[in-house]
């Protein structure tokens, strides 16, 4: 919403500031986003006179002038401009002067061998048109040495409001004037609005078309005529108006009724009558018609739509715009002036579906004020009459402007519950009675009455708010909110704790924490999972690449690798902790715990290195990652199955399932596919992990924080080694649960320390060396003890696995 | 007696020729061993008579003990001179880069650590922290909220849909965490103390909007809690999580479906090459919008407004993050660019604590 402040001034008789009244303004709600002062901008532009302009003796197109500014000798100023001549009056500005369109401020120059001391200046180079032709040409009598824009009325501060949506009262400057006013800042001093009769009646048959139910579609239709009118230019400080808050005044006809739309929030239409053809009828739109509306499209219409249409169909869509065919042109003679009153929630459908967005719609789908529909159609009147002559016609009224008052009882104690200030009954009364309500007093409440162009006020709170902001939100002390007593309390769940250790278990292990986005393309969506039923698809992604919610973070992450790898930093490890959608419902959204290595990002440092450990990252990195990650988060991992094989994103040799169960799967890692790095134009190698942690079980529940009691032993421990051979498909975990299961008293570690292929070891095999820590309880073992175990685990070995010992 | 004399020369210069130990155990086997010349002159005393055996006894001895000594000396200079051979034969060049470890490399995103921060203020104000699912249904994006279907309120938020389902509904992507508020007092009893942090979605992109980023919203409900309340949480977590002594708010006026009266609020700083400071300056940064929670909303989810109130704000995390840590350009926060992460992200011990300072 924009205005000037001489707009404002025509309702508002204020001694105050344009400071204060910007201030003001923000201060009651009114949020000033943007000041324009041209006053300010172009204090330093003066009225100047080109005594004599001749041709540069170095430069065809320059001229040499020499310019009176009204204050000493004349200054001499190189212009390039072809109007530039002797006994013109322009605009000129001296060196110092900040040019706003060239954001520089002028410096003397020598131009061509020829000192320049000033600058004669186009509309363009003060931001005031586009006009770049030449410099300002200004009549004889300009008074040499004066403000240009003071002189010329184009001063004028432009105020430019963010409007919140609740404020259709503000949407017209009077309205800006009456919360002002009651701001105390003033006092409102529009003048009543006059009624006129008319001269005859008009002839145009007018009748709303609506069934019952639709009624409140079109509550009030209302129409004058004005016969005989010689439309043209508006006045010009009408168009001045207009201009300044970003309007193009067309005629005055139209520029009537959009100066009334700012000026009073209220929207009018004017028809050109002699192209209306027969009756007038406000109905719904039937299916298949169309209307060329007055910004040259043409729009489909439907049932939905409320038009006003003649015998030959829809002539302007109802509160949103008019049409083209019965638009008011200079040739018009004879005006049908429109005003209305409409369904907001249908006018915002109508204006949301053809996607036209106007001064009307703005208004009416936010409220106007029902009570001023017709005062809006006499001043238009009055306007027409005065720019256009004429002569006006009684008002075909359909349906009825009138709406029954609301009143709200009002606990005057609210405004303290709510916000905590004091405002006496009396002040708030005042505040209340200058915003434009009633106040009865009923016991210890009061009967509000809300004025007709507040429809957003609803309830108690609201008066609250008017009260509050009025008396000044600054005026709210702060108040401390009361504490728990004594010390306080954790507030995390276990979700959200293992979620924050998640990050620090992973971060502390060398990768960086990304932060990608929830959605991911369709293909790599399918390619990571997701099914092909479009259930987690948007319907309006904003780009083809965003479209899909991802099953997984690591389509996010892999792309994130691939981009780094491309910028030169090939050896990351990146990991993300955050949701991924399984389903659209709340269960299908789970957290994982997601990390990845590429090139040489090995847990033990990035990079090559001398010291010769380099080694592309593989599956067992990042096996590290993931249970190292489950040890953080206190999961107890006795009973974790580490099962060969995972997803179908993941190498079918290199991957395994992590899982509690078959049913407990937890989550994977393994070394990419490299079919699926192809489809993600990533290159490997990348090896990564997923864990879900909502999947995760819980640590058991125990009364006392104590750890179970520690039980050491004073006897040495005995370790053992064993080369096994195995055959190579046989998973060397089997072994060591094999071996651990010979002993589970006496044997308290078994660890693989050595896997040989090749020369030594039939084919098909694997060597697979197993150091094997016993730990005596009671007394220490003797050799013949250690033998039989070591052969125990030899045929435990045996039976479970097809192990040998190597000879 | 001069083979007495003799053999001491002889003996000791042995010993300092001696080059290493196996040679000085040679001259010590030559001289003090089973065979050695001064033990074949000391079992020469057996055959003496007594006054010789005690002069020529008195100076074998003499002798003896000086090749012992002299042995022993020589030792000593033997080992050190080994010692500091091998130490200097294992001399490295210790400047040889090492590799990074892990606690160097890795990285928490400031997100997250901005998170963790506004945890650790408002648990100490009493507030938990709940969170709920960012595919949302229209009636706890909206309806619940006080929007109405058609109002253009809700053209404030350009928001994502999902295909219709089955029910013909079409579920959304959550334009605010204010679902998690309705989730909240639809399901906990008054008092009720929460922050919603979390992941946020609008249709909207370019410097400083992107289609996903991140907000964080307080509710407080209870039969007593007003606007200065509001007030004094707002000016308390501001001045915690800046690290400021002071900061100066505005509270203007302004418009949420879901609240009333509503509030913009503006901070005082002082912009200064590029960096913004709290608690000084003159001029005004809005940073989040709060109000009391709005009469309908409360009777939504299932709450007496004349009995129940409280209050609610929102602020964006990714703007927090970007004003107080420097950030320029929000879109890099989710570009994934390690260089960008390694420089503006968090070491994984630096946790935030109100004991300890939030940022160290």
């Amino acid at each position: 919403m924009k205005l000037t402040l001489s707009w404002l001034k025509d309702h508002l008789e204020t001694s105050a500031s344009l400071e204060e009244v910007v201030e003001t303004l923000t201060r009651i709600g009114l949020e000033v986003e943007h000041l324009h002062d041209p006053a300010a901008q172009l204090k330093d532009f003066r009225i100047a006179h080109v005594i004599e302009a001749k041709p540069h003796p170095n430069a065809d197109r320059l001229r040499v002038c020499m310019v009176d500014t009204g204050e000493g000798a004349p200054v001499q100023v190189v212009c390039g401009a072809p109007n530039a001549r002797t006994g013109l009056k322009t605009v000129f500005s001296a060196p110092g002067t900040y040019i706003p369109a060239k954001k520089i401020t002028l410096g003397k120059g020598v131009i061509r061998g020829v000192e320049s001391l000033g600058m004669l200046c186009s509309a363009a180079e003060l931001e005031l048109s586009n006009d770049h032709d030449g410099i300002i040409e200004l009549p004889e009598d300009a008074p040499i040495g004066a403000v240009y824009a003071q002189w010329a009325g184009l001063d004028d501060p432009v105020i430019e409001i963010n409007l919140t949506p609740n404020r259709s009262d503000a949407a017209g400057i009077y309205g800006i004037a009456r919360d002002l006013a009651a701001a105390g800042l003033g006092t409102l001093k529009t003048p009543a609005v006059e009624t006129l009769e008319g001269g005859f009646a008009i002839p145009q048959r007018v009748t709303l078309d609506f069934v019952d139910a639709d009624e409140h579609l079109a509550p009030l239709f209302a129409l004058r005529l004005v016969r005989g009118v010689k439309n043209g230019p508006s006045p010009a400080w009408l168009q001045d108006r207009l201009r300044a808050i970003g309007l193009r005044p067309i005629n005055a006809l139209v520029d009537i009724t959009n100066y009334l739309t700012f000026d009073r929030a209220r929207p009018l239409h004017v028809f050109d009558a002699k192209k209306v053809a027969g009756d007038l009828v406000v109905r719904r739109a039937r299916a298949g018609e169309e209307l060329l509306a007055l910004d040259g499209k043409t729009y489909p219409l439907d049932s939905d739509m409320v038009v006003i249409a003649d015998d030959k169909g829809p002539e302007s869509l109802a509160g949103v715009m008019g049409g083209e065919h019965s638009g008011c042109s200079d040739d018009t003679t004879d005006v049908l002036i429109e005003t209305a009153l409409w369904d907001p929630a249908n006018i915002a459908h109508t204006g949301r579906k053809l996607g036209i967005s106007t001064d009307a719609r703005y208004r009416f789908e936010r409220g106007v004020d029902p009570a001023f529909a017709l005062p809006g159609l006499e001043l238009a009147t009055k306007l027409v009459l005065e720019f256009c002559g004429g002569e006006a016609s009684d008002v075909a009224i359909c349906g009825s402007a009138e709406t029954p008052t609301r009143q709200l009882r009002f606990p005057w104690s609210e405004t303290k519950r709510l916000t905590g200030l004091n405002v006496s009954k009396d002040e708030s009364t005042a505040i209340l009675t200058r915003l434009g309500f009633t106040v009865e007093a009923a016991g210890e409440d009061a009967l509000v009455g809300v004025p007709s162009w507040r429809p957003d006020i609803e309830g108690k709170a609201d008066l609250v708010e008017e009260i509050a902001r009025i008396a000044g939100f600054d005026t709210i002390a702060a108040a401390p909110l009361p504490r728990n007593a004594g010390v306080t309390e954790p507030v995390l769940t276990l979700l959200q704790k293992r979620t924050r250790a998640a990050r620090r278990a992973l971060a502390a292990r060398g990768l960086v924490e990304a932060v990608t986005w929830s959605f991911v393309s369709k293909e790599q969506a399918q390619a990571f999972g997701s099914s092909d039923d479009n259930r987690l698809a948007l319907a309006n992604p904003i780009a083809a690449e965003l479209s899909d919610m991802r099953p997984s973070l690591l389509p996010g992450l892999v792309t994130a690798a691939g981009r780094n790898a491309a910028r030169g930093f090939p050896d990351v490890a990146l990991f993300e902790v955050g949701q991924i959608f399984l389903g659209e419902d709340e269960k299908g959204q789970k957290i994982a715990a997601t990390g990845l290595r590429r090139g040489f990002a090995l847990p033990s440092g990035a990079g090559r290195h001398w010291s010769g450990k380099e080694r592309a990252v593989g599956v067992f990195d990042v096996k590290a990652d993931a249970l190292a990650l489950l040890q953080t988060l206190g999961v107890a991992t006795g009973g974790l199955q580490i099962v060969a094989g995972g997803p179908s994103w993941l190498h079918p040799g290199r991957s395994a399932t992590l899982q509690f169960g078959p049913k407990a799967v937890i989550g994977h890692f393994g070394e990419l596919h490299p079919r699926v790095l192809q489809a993600l134009d990533v290159e490997g190698p990348i090896a990564a992990f997923e864990i879900i942690l909502d999947a995760l079980p819980a640590p058991k529940a125990k009364p006392t924080k104590a750890k179970v009691k520690l039980e050491l032993s004073d006897l040495q421990p005995v370790s053992r080694d064993f080369a096994f051979l195995l055959d190579r498909d046989q998973p060397a975990g089997d072994l060591i649960r094999a071996v651990q299961g010979a002993d589970r008293a006496l044997i308290t570690d078994v660890s693989v320390f050595d896997i040989y292929e090749g020369p030594g070891v039939p084919e098909g095999k694997k060597s697979v060396g197993v150091a094997v820590r016993l730990q005596p309880r009671d007394k220490t073992l003797t050799d013949v003890e250690i033998e039989a175990l070591a052969h125990k685990i030899v045929t435990e070995a045996g039976k479970k696995t097809g192990a040998q010992l190597r000879g | 007696m001069t083979d007495i004399a003799e053999l001491e020369t002889e003996t000791l210069a042995a010993i300092a020729a001696a080059a290493d130990e196996a040679a000085l155990e040679a001259v010590r086997v030559g001289a003090l061993g089973k065979k050695g010349s001064i033990s074949a002159l000391l079992a020469t005393l057996g055959k003496m008579s007594p006054e010789d055996r005690k002069t020529e006894g008195a100076k074998i001895n003499a002798l003896k003990d000086k090749a012992q000594e002299a042995i022993a000396a020589r030792r000593d200079v033997l080992q050190t001179q080994a010692l500091e051979k091998r130490l200097s034969a294992e001399t490295v060049d210790v400047t040889l880069p090492v590799q990074e470890s892990g606690q160097e490399l890795g990285r928490i995103h400031p997100i997250s650590q901005v998170m963790d921060e506004l945890t650790a203020i408002f648990a100490d104000m009493g507030f938990s922290v709940a969170e709920g699912p960012d595919i949302e249904s229209d009636d706890y994006n909206f309806t619940k909220l006080n929007f109405p279907e058609w109002h253009p309120a809700r053209e404030m938020y350009d928001t994502f849909f999902f295909p219709p389902g089955a029910d013909g509904k079409r579920k959304l992507l959550r334009t605010h965490t204010s679902p998690v508020q309705v989730r909240t007092m639809l399901t906990k009893a008054p008092p009720i103390r929460v922050i919603c942090p979390g992941r946020t979605y609008r249709c909207d992109s370019d410097q400083t909007h992107t289609p996903m980023f991140h907000q964080v919203e307080g509710l407080v409900i209870d039969e007593t809690t007003h606007m200065g309340h509001l007030k004094w949480v707002l000016e308390e977590f501001l001045k915690a999580f800046f690290e400021v002594k002071s900061v100066k708010m505005r509270f203007r006026p302004s418009f949420f479906p879901f609240t009333e009266p509503s509030a913009e609020v503006d901070v005082q700083c002082r912009r200064k090459d590029g960096d913004i400071r709290f608690g000084e300056g003159e001029d005004w940064m809005e940073i989040l919008g709060c109000g009391m929670v709005h009469p309908n909303v409360l009777r939504n989810c299932g709450l007496d407004p004349d009995k129940y109130q409280g209050f609610a704000f929102g602020v964006g995390i990714d703007r927090l993050t970007m004003l107080k840590y420097g950030m320029s350009d929000l879109r890099a926060f989710f570009e994934a660019d390690a260089r960008w992460l390694t420089h503006y992200g968090f070491r994984p011990l630096d946790f935030p604590t109100l004991a300890g300072g939030l940022s160290g």
